[in-house]
């Protein structure tokens, strides 16, 4: 599975880094909490959280993670879009709860463990 | 015989959020031209950049030095801030001494340490109070 097969099957509008979408999606991991996903979130995860400001970026980027979603209607900072863009992380956004997005994405198999 | 090392090093300044991650980030990149193999440059990633947002959160200015040898990278923190009291305590996952505000960005889960022992092959802390405090980690490339 791809970022852009997820994107076909949800709610979702790419807001940074529209030439990313063929990353594969291997693992899905909810947090807000930035060192708990650098410390248990897998490489090529796609990340559902509602903080918008740039370091959820550079976390994205360092962990290798495929896209993130930023969910509940938050909507991400300007300057987070702009450091998306630079470093190629897919940047995602949904109204939906970000319950709602792991349930969905989980019914299409992408899998936390 | 010495040992030939390339070696990176960048200045941190504490309370800079906008520039947090950009060490741990060029590290990276010359980590991926060089070759060194993706799992082990997440590894360093983590490390560096659990280690750069220590300084960015607690410290008031601190250096982050990074030496890449043929068989392994090494990660030297320094900073001058507050040091830590009890570096046991610290060492335990979940707790933190991070302010609200920057609670509310995501930071401060007591995760950072922990993270940097878990993510090397040898991990360092030096401390002292009022002074600052002091990383190595060290990372093996096979």
């Amino acid at each position: 599975m791809t970022v852009a097969d997820i994107i076909k099957a949800l709610p979702l509008t790419v807001i940074a880094a529209a030439g990313e979408l063929s990353k594969p999606v291997e693992g899905g991991y909810v947090s807000d909490l930035l060192s708990n996903v650098m410390g248990f979130a897998k490489a090529n995860s796609v990340w559902i959280t509602m903080q918008g400001h740039q370091n959820v970026v550079a976390v994205a980027s360092l962990a290798n993670l495929s896209a993130v979603i930023i969910a509940g209607g938050a909507s991400p900072e300007a300057d987070a879009v702009k450091k998306a863009e630079a470093e190629g992380v897919v940047l995602l956004a949904t109204d939906l709860p970000a319950f709602e997005v792991a349930g969905q994405l989980y019914g299409l198999g992408v899998r936390g463990l | 015989m010495s040992e030939q090392g390339l070696v990176l090093e960048f200045p941190l300044q504490g309370a800079n959020f906008e520039s947090a991650g950009e060490a741990s980030s060029k590290i990276k990149r010359v980590l991926q031209q060089i070759g060194v193999r993706a799992d082990i440059i997440r590894r360093v990633a983590i490390g560096s950049y659990e280690a750069e947002m220590n300084v960015i959160i607690h410290a008031y200015r601190g250096v982050i030095k990074a030496a890449i040898y043929p068989d392994r990278t090494e990660i030297a923190v320094e900073d001058e801030g507050p040091g830590i009291a009890d570096i046991q305590l610290a060492m335990r996952e979940g707790y933190s001494t991070a302010p609200d505000y920057i609670r509310e960005m995501g930071f401060g889960a007591g995760m950072g340490l922990p993270n940097m022992t878990r993510c090397s092959d040898e991990f360092d802390i030096q401390s002292t109070v009022g002074v600052g405090t002091n990383i190595r980690m060290i990372f093996q490339h096979s």
